[in-house]
Order: C-alpha cells, then structure tokens, then sequence
C-alpha cells in the first residue's frame, strides 16, 4: 500500500563516551513489516529516536525514496504508553492531530472512525486508567495510527502484557495490519512474536549495535494462530535464537 | 498512484473498516479487540473503600473539636479562672454572637485583603514559574532568590511597609503576597519539571515544539502539585492578612484583635480568632471545589 521507500544507511550515535549505534542499515520496502530484535540496552529505542527524528546521528542518513526524511515520515509509539490521565481516551488519541494544527472537532472525528476496528467504542470518554493493559496499548497504536504517516515505529507495543492478552494483541495486530496495509518497524525481545508477525526479522549485535543478521519470513498471510506449528515457523524461529545466543556470548 | 491518492485510499479503508468492526457478529479473528475490550473491563470498576463519604470526613475532626471544647470549658469552671485570662468556650462563643455586627464589618475588610493579595501571589507565583521553566538561565537566576525571600522576617518588614506604604490595601497585599507566592511557585516550577521526558519525545516525534510540550504535557501534569501548593499557601494567606492588620489598619481581623487584647477583652480575641480559623477553613475547601471544577481528573487518580 504505501509508496515510499525507506533507506537506513550506516547510522552512527553515541551518548558522550559510549558508543550505541555502530553503522546500522538497513530497508524497509513498502508495506512490509520488519521486527528488531536485539540484547536489551543494544540501542533499540535508541534506533527508534533517530529514526523519529528526536536524536541526530553522528554519521549516516535515514532517506525516504532517496530523500532525507523528515519528522512527518514516522509514527511513533514509545515503549510507555503515555496516555494522559487529564484527557478522555478519545482526546489522548487526538494529541498528535491537534498538535499538527488540526482543529479538535475535526480530529476527534477522524480518530473516532478508528476505535471500532482497534475495539475501543464505548470508550471515548472514559479516563485511561479505566482501560485495561491491552486497551491502553490499542487506544496507543490508536494515537500514532491517526497521524497517517507512512511508516509506524512501534518500541515493544506488547511488552508490559501477561502473555494471554499479548498473543491476542499479536493476533489482532497482524489482522488489522492486513486490512490497513500499514509499514511497520517493530522493536521487541519475543522472539515468536517477531516471527509471527513480521516479513522480515533484523537481529541487532549487543552494543554498539549494527544489524548482525536479517531472517526473512516466508509464511503466508493472512497469520493465524495454526502457523505457530508450521516448521518454517518453527525454523525461522531456531534460527534467530541461535544469532541472539551467539550475540550474547560474544 | 500520488502519495495523496495514496492517503485517501487509507481513509477509505478505515471507514470500511469501521463498519466492518462495530457490526455485531462480523468478527475476522479470534483475538477480536471488542472481545478482549469487554472481558478486561473488570480493572475499570473502582473498589468503593477509596472513597469516604463527606460525613465520614468531616465527623472525627468536628468530634475532636467538641472534645477539646468540653475540656477547656470544664477546666475553666473548675479552676475558676478569670475570664481577662482565659474565658470559657460559651463566653467566647456568647460574647462574639453579641458583638456578631462589629465581628462581620471586620471580617470583610480581611476577606477583601486576602482576596486581592492571593491574587496577586497567584499572579506572581504562575508567572515566575512559568519563566523559570522556559528559561534554564532565569531558572538559575531566579529560584535561588526566590529562596532568600522567604528568610525575609516578615515580623520586622511589615511594620516598616506600613511605614512607607501607609495604612491602605497596598502593604498588606504586598505581606500577604510574600508569604504565599512562594509555596505556589515552587509547587508549580517542580510540577513542571516532574513531566515525563518520553512525553516531551512522544510531542516532539508529533511535530510539536516546546510551547506545544509545555502546554499539552508540562501545564496539565503540574496541575496536581499546583492544588497542593494552593491549599498549603491559602492558608498562610488569611495567617499574613491577620498578621498585616495586627501591625496597622484601620479595620479587619487583625487590627480589631489587637484593639481588643488592649483592652483585655480575651474573649473577643478568641472570637475572632474562631473567624480566622472558620474563613481559612472554608477557603481550604474551596480549593477542592476549584480543583474538581478545574482539572476533575486529579481527584479520580488519586484515589
Ligand atoms: N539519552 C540518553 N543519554 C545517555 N545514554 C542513553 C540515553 N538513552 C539511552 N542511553 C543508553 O544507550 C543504551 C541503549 O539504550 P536503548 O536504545 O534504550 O536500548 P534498548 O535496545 O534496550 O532499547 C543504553 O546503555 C542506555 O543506557
Ligand atoms: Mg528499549
């Protein structure tokens, strides 16, 4: 669905004395969804902030379609969720449209659209602490979604969930992605979740990170649970623990 | 295809979608949200503990009061002390009810001072807060003086602002901003700083700048300390009226206790001092009225 194009090349960063991006590149093609996965503290988030546009690197450039991207490119949706207790869910999904300039009435009808599929009707005056862990993430994906930018950068969406309501975040994401045809970056340390949901898996290195290693995914979409015991499932998934153990042996 | 077309074919299927969503029965995958939505609502429901209700608040402190009373009334009576030294409960309450008229005419004049001093303090307390948070240099130039100004005695400045202000509104206006503007600008300046710096990112990543930080994260999350700060500084505001008016008035509170410590009426002292505490009391409270009409949210979190 989406057009453009993304090219990270050779990203370089360092928070004063100590090095975390070593050289990471990599593409992202339209459409298509990519999960990071890496050693915790490897860079990550760090990546992520770069790529947002919120750390300039040292070295190396983030290109849309051969152009230096700009802030509007990437949605983001860090790693806390960062709902604010003074707005209803329906104005924290709003946030990134009134910040753009859009008028509140405008925003907030363009955003209600979206809580059918993300299962939030009913909820749009409610506070966000009335929502339970996997709501608040929705209403989240929810905030960054609305925004229209042509590439969500999502840092471990599914991270703080007990494991029941994080396999049906995955199920519903990975059905919800189908019908929007969103490009996706996703950062997380599930390595299940990343082949589930993903065409292609980058491994970061431990820290400085560069991409160690890229798997790519071929199983078909749409995904249902039933792909969990297909053996490419099951290969794929070897395969990117066996780099991670190697990674953390080093 | 355009990149506009392209969006245009995004909103196209998010109205699709939408309707797809809501219709009760077309559910594409198991992991439905609307299933998991009306499952875990249960974290929604508030346990009924956190909230006492307003006689449940206001009972034990109205009992203590009583206690005290009957005490101090009793002790009165039994060691027949002399009324000029200490008088009873119902002489204070008795004789203040008898003197109801001049009480009142000395209340407004110090609800009037309270009243345009607060203002102020709010004024100046909001507005160096303010500066302070988008001035990392004033920050370090002001909050350091902002300290030293609370080591001013207020005992020795209030007499000496009646000396070059006069008897007027002005010199307690300027006591009573003293006293309380510092509370507030500290409950404010530390509210803001206390904004979650993911937040700031999550505005930044959205294409706001730090105007849009301050106000859609800064502003709103300092609301909490700012009610804090409020109560704590409205009552030093009615204390440093009194305090103005003790010094040199011609009508309030202050001014009518002294006038009757001289002329031994202790229990006309006590009497007003009954007001004082009554006018602070019920400002307390209107704090949390102005909070649950202002920023309703805090109150629920809270609990
Ligand atoms: N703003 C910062 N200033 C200094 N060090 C930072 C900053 N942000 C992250 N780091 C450090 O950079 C490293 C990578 O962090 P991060 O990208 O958050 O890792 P992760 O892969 O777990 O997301 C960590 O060692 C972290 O302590
Ligand atoms: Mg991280």
């Amino acid at each position: 669905m989406t057009l453009l194009k993304i090219t990270v090349d050779g990203v370089e960063l360092a928070f004063g004395d100590l090095p975390v991006l070593d050289g990471v590149s990599f593409d992202v093609a339209p459409g298509e969804f990519v999960s990071i996965l890496g050693p915790s503290g490897c860079g990550k988030s760090t990546l992520f902030g770069v790529l947002a546009g919120l750390v300039a690197p040292f070295r190396g450039r983030v290109l849309v379609d051969g152009a230096p991207a700009g802030r509007e490119t990437f949605g983001y949706m860090p790693q806390k969720d960062l709902l604010f207790p003074w707005r209803t869910v329906l104005d924290n999904t709003t946030l990134g449209l009134e910040v753009g300039g859009m008028r509140r009435r405008e925003a907030r009808e363009r955003a209600r659209e979206l809580f059918g599929p993300f299962g939030l009707v009913g909820f749009e005056k409610s506070r966000p602490a009335e929502l339970s862990g996997g709501m608040r993430q929705r209403a989240a994906l929810l905030r960054t979604v609305v925004q229209d930018r042509e590439v969500l950068l999502l840092d471990e969406p599914f991270g703080a969930l007990d494991s029941l309501t994080r396999t049906a975040m995955q199920e519903w994401l990975e059905d919800v992605r189908g019908r929007f045809g969103w490009t996706v970056l996703l950062i997380t340390h599930d390595i299940r979740e990343a082949v589930f949901l993903s065409d292609r898996v980058l491994v970061l290195s431990p820290r400085p990170a560069h991409v160690a290693r890229e798997v790519r995914i071929d199983l078909p979409r749409p995904r249902e649970v039933g792909v969990l015991t297909d053996p490419a499932f099951a290969a794929a998934e070897a395969e990117l623990l066996d780099t991670l153990r190697g990674g953390t042996r080093l | 295809m355009t990149r506009a077309d392209h969006r245009a074919d995004h909103r196209a299927d998010h109205r699709v979608d939408h309707r797809a969503g809501t219709e009760p029965g077309v559910t594409p995958s198991p992991a439905l949200p609307g299933r998991t939505g009306r499952t875990d609502r249960s974290p929604a429901r508030r346990p009924a503990r956190g909230r006492t209700s307003l006689l449940g608040r206001v009972a034990p402190p109205v009992l203590v009061v009583l206690l005290l009373l009957v005490v101090w009334q009793w002790t009165v009576t039994a060691l027949d002390v002399r009324p000029q030294v200490l008088p009873s409960p119902l002489r204070v309450v008795e004789q203040g009810w008898a003197f109801r008229d001049v009480l009142w005419a000395n209340t407004v004049p110090t609800l009037q001072v309270t009243g345009v001093g607060f203002a102020v303090s709010l004024a100046v307390g909001w507005v160096l807060a303010v500066v302070v948070d988008f001035s990392p240099w004033l920050r370090r130039a002001l909050v350091p003086l902002l300290v030293a100004s609370q080591t001013l005695p207020i005992i020795a400045i209030a007499p000496l602002m009646i000396i070059w202000f006069g008897f007027g509104l002005l010199p307690k206006v300027l006591v009573i901003a003293l006293v309380t503007f510092f509370p507030i600008a500290v409950g404010l300046i530390e509210g803001f700083s206390r904004a979650d710096p993911e937040a700031s990112n999550l505005l930044r990543s959205m294409g706001g700048g730090r105007w849009a930080e301050f106000r859609y994260v800064r502003l709103p999350g300092a609301l909490p300390s700012f009610f804090t700060a409020l109560r704590i500084a409205i009552t030093y505001a009615v204390t440093g009226a009194i305090f103005a008016e003790y010094v040199g008035a011609r009508a309030g509170l202050g001014i009518y206790m002294a006038q009757q410590k001289n002329s031994f009426r202790t229990d006309l002292v006590l009497a007003a001092v009954a007001v004082a505490a009554l006018v602070s009391v019920a400002l307390f409270g209107l704090t949390y009225l102005v909070e649950r009409v202002v920023a309703p949210w805090i109150r629920r979190t809270r609990s």
